[in-house]
């Protein structure tokens, strides 16, 4: 058997999302982004939604979303996306309107308009990139940043009488009632992709079908700001941050 | 809806304004002087007969990233505030700039700073006529001086919108917003269709179809050299607007011996001062500048070339005044200020008086 | 033509109103006019007044420092208000609360028992609209007929019913002023 006879359209069993272009990706190696995008990308071409969708990208290290993944977007002011993502739905109802944000801009300068939005239950997805630290600035805490974690602002580690509790912005989300659907997810392995993929599917459908205000977390490494190879780092993950920020629906309507 | 002629608040024309002209929607947060603003909109329930938008933000912050929002899918849009909330939404108002978005804004001032008072200033000129926000823009300026204005310039500030792509401002003050004056309604205008806002805005955010390449709305460029091709392009914009569209109103300024020059409300003051003064047989002049950015400075320097004094009359410590100066450019020309601050508004005595110490009797 | 006018009262007591059915009555004959209020807190409870300008011509200034006539319904009102009314203008002022009478010599003060027939007429709400009929008694600025094509006009179908009892109250008010 010859290669040509190989590389046909029958035997292939991967490809990239159409949506996402070839434009080369300014995330560190091992970083979460890459595969939520390629998610996001694959199901909005499966879901037949490329004239539909509608994404507003945040202002952290996702900024740059849109020159990733071929449809319309907006660049929203740090923290802002969800007033944004509100008003688009909203003068396009038939439209899929989702936010892409990290958890400094969702969870830090963001909260406001994130559980507001969600209050009112706009019709719009937030997927909320969660690894505990601001990765574009240069590894800062976020609100997400677990007790003990060192970052550029907690050098000798987060401390609560200095700096607070981390932050779960999911539970906030879920206790509010326009919400429909807050689940948290992790993209660390291939079930965990698939999982986090359906859930993403779930909340586009819920966006569609004007449910309510979805909201998926996923949480995420960030070995540059951890200072850790990505496979430390998601090891990391699974053993620290999923005990704070455990997987899971939190509610689903 | 046929053209009306109606008794209503400077605010409450704004909002019958905004659907008449077709407006798609209005995103605000309540803040005296202007809360009647969003109030009209709730009670006239135009999502049930235009289908437009209203919506009581949770912020301004909030509000002025929906107006963004929905500029960039190429829909009419705005908000309206008071100072403090207009200075919350600088930001927005930067970002709105940078995207060339379609916006029209409306500050109904208040006295500041700070939370300061709920009565009439005009001290938030600056912040309007030189950008508010970061970086290097500007907003077109209109100031209404009555009800009619208010409502006329909703229609004005879109058109100027659209036709630059840049944000406009109508700078009210709380006088005008209050004031309930005859106003003539225009008659109701379609909502542009989703094939009209594709044709006039191609770059509008409205989901990519095969026939055109991904829209992008943003103002973020890291390399700096397309940065200062953006920054060269809104200035040319910015050129383009202050030859084609300053805008005001003389009166009396052929052979006048003093002049004055104030917009808005206290233009209208001064109106009435100087009928007091032509009782007492002094000849005064009024340049009220409708549009504050692009200032009308070749019409104020006109006016001032044959006259003995200039008074600048603001509800502010002076403002306008710089932009006056500018503009005459002579340093043995008398240019004087009266204004009142944090809310006191001079009646036309006051202003007389003020005429008469400041340049008649000098 | 053209008359300049303050009300002044208590907040609550209507001042904003009769201002707006007077502003309207004057709309309804294509007058120009303008309706300036104080604004704010102060008009609950405080003190309220406003300005309206009824004119054949284009208003200039809402804001004014004296007035063709001046209508006071409490005594703060009465102090302040007194010394802005242009000479030989009118001053005319509701009884009802006032301890100090006006003294200027160079206007027409009248002072109206509104409060009283209020309550003869059994109606406390007419109270305004009695104002309203003596001080157009005074200065005839606009008809009658319009205040009532106004208040049909503003007035939602299901409270027209009460129009009726506004022209009563308006006569009576007329009934006041006694030449």
């Amino acid at each position: 058997m010859e290669l040509n006879d190989i590389i046909k359209p029958e035997n292939r069993v991967y490809q990239k999302p159409r949506l996402l272009n070839d434009n080369h990706m300014h995330y560190c190696p091992g970083c979460s982004h890459g595969v939520v995008h390629k998610i996001i990308a694959e199901l909005i071409e499966e879901m037949g939604l490329e004239d539909k969708a509608i994404g507003i990208a945040p202002v952290g290290c996702a900024v740059f979303a849109y020159n990733y993944i071929d449809i319309d977007w907006i660049e929203a002011a740090h923290g802002r996306a969800p007033a944004i993502a509100t008003a688009v739905k909203r003068l396009q109802p038939t439209k899929m309107v989702f936010t892409y944000q990290g958890d400094g801009d969702l969870a830090a300068i963001g909260t406001c308009e994130t559980i507001h939005a969600a209050n009112r239950g706009e019709n719009i997805v937030i997927i909320f990139i969660n690894n505990g630290i601001y990765g574009m600035t240069g590894g800062q805490m976020a609100p997400t940043t677990l007790l003990g974690m060192k970052t550029a602002t907690t050098p000798y580690g987060r401390r609560v009488d200095l700096n607070g509790y981390p932050l779960r912005i999911s539970e906030l989300v879920a206790a509010v009632d326009g919400s429909c659907y807050v689940t948290r997810q992790s993209v660390h392995t291939p079930a965990a992709v698939r999982k986090a993929k359906s859930a993403i599917k779930k909340a586009f459908e819920n966006s569609m079908a004007g449910k309510g205000t979805s909201l998926v977390e996923i949480v995420s490494t960030c070995n540059s700001g951890w200072k850790k190879s990505p496979a430390d780092s998601n090891k990391w993950m699974v053993e620290n941050m999923f005990a704070k920020y455990p997987m899971g629906d939190l509610k689903n309507v | 809806m046929k053209e009306e002629v109606k008794l209503m608040k400077g605010n409450e024309a704004l909002a019958h304004a905004a659907i008449r002209y077709g407006c798609d929607g209005y995103f605000g947060y309540p803040i005296t002087p202007q809360s009647e603003v969003l109030e009209t909109l709730m009670e006239e329930m135009p999502w049930e007969t235009t289908g437009m938008v209203v919506l009581q933000a949770e912020s301004e912050v909030a509000a002025i990233n929906m107006v963004y929002g929905g500029a960039a899918c190429g829909k009419t849009v705005f908000t309206s505030s008071s100072s403090p909330g207009v200075s919350l939404m600088q930001e927005g108002v930067s970002y709105i700039a940078a995207s060339e978005l379609p916006v029209l804004l409306i500050n109904v001032m208040r006295g500041g700073p700070g939370l300061g008072t709920i009565h009439p200033s005009q001290a938030d000129y600056f912040q309007a006529t030189k950008g508010g926000g970061h970086g290097d823009y500007h907003l077109i300026t209109l100031a209404p001086s009555t009800v009619q204005e208010m409502c006329d310039f909703v229609g004005l500030g879109w058109d100027l919108a659209f036709k630059y792509r840049t944000p406009a401002i109508i700078l009210a003050d709380g006088i005008v917003g209050q004031m309930m004056e005859k106003v003539i309604l225009p008659p109701q205008r379609p909502r542009r269709t989703d094939e009209e806002i594709k044709k006039l805005c191609p770059w509008a955010i409205t989901g990519k179809t095969s026939d055109r390449k991904k829209n992008i709305v943003t103002s973020l460029e890291l390399d700096t050299a397309i940065m200062e091709d953006n920054n060269e392009r809104f200035q040319r914009t910015y050129r383009k607007i202050e030859k084609a569209e300053k805008r005001y109103e003389a009166i009396g300024t052929d052979n006048c011996d003093f002049l004055i020059v104030a917009f808005g409300s206290m233009a209208r003051i001064c109106q009435k001062s100087i009928e007091l003064a032509a009782k007492a047989g002094v000849k005064i002049g009024l340049i009220r500048p409708i549009t504050l950015w692009p200032f009308p400075s070749e019409a104020v320097a006109e006016a001032a070339k044959n006259c003995k004094g200039v008074l600048v009359v603001e509800l502010n410590a002076g403002q306008m005044i710089e932009d006056v100066r500018l503009a005459i450019n002579d340093s043995n020309m008398p240019i004087e200020h009266y204004g009142r601050l944090g809310g006191i508004v001079p009646n036309p005595d006051e202003v007389f008086e003020a005429l008469n110490n400041q340049l008649i009797n000098k | 033509m053209k008359e300049e006018i303050i009300i002044a009262g208590f907040g609550g007591q209507g001042v904003l109103s009769m201002g707006k059915i007077l502003a309207y009555s004057g709309l309804m004959e294509d007058k120009e006019v303008t309706w300036m209020p104080s604004y704010g807190p102060e008009q609950r409870g405080g003190t309220a007044n406003v300005t309206v300008i009824l004119s054949d011509e284009k208003i200039s200034s809402p804001i004014l420092n004296s007035y063709d006539m001046a209508v006071v319904l409490n005594q703060q009102s009465l102090d302040k208000f007194e010394e802005k009314v242009k000479p030989g203008g009118i001053l005319m002022y509701d009884s009802y609360g006032i301890h100090t009478p006006p003294t200027r010599k160079d206007i027409k003060v009248y002072c109206v028992d509104a409060m009283d027939a209020t309550f003869d007429l059994g109606n406390n709400k007419a109270f305004n609209m009695i104002i309203l009929g003596a001080m157009l008694k005074l200065m005839p600025v606009v008809t009658i007929e319009s205040v009532l094509k106004g208040l049909k006009q503003t007035l939602p179908e299901r409270h027209h019913h009460l129009i009726p009892m506004n022209e009563e109250a308006l006569k009576k008010g007329m009934s006041l002023i006694k030449e």
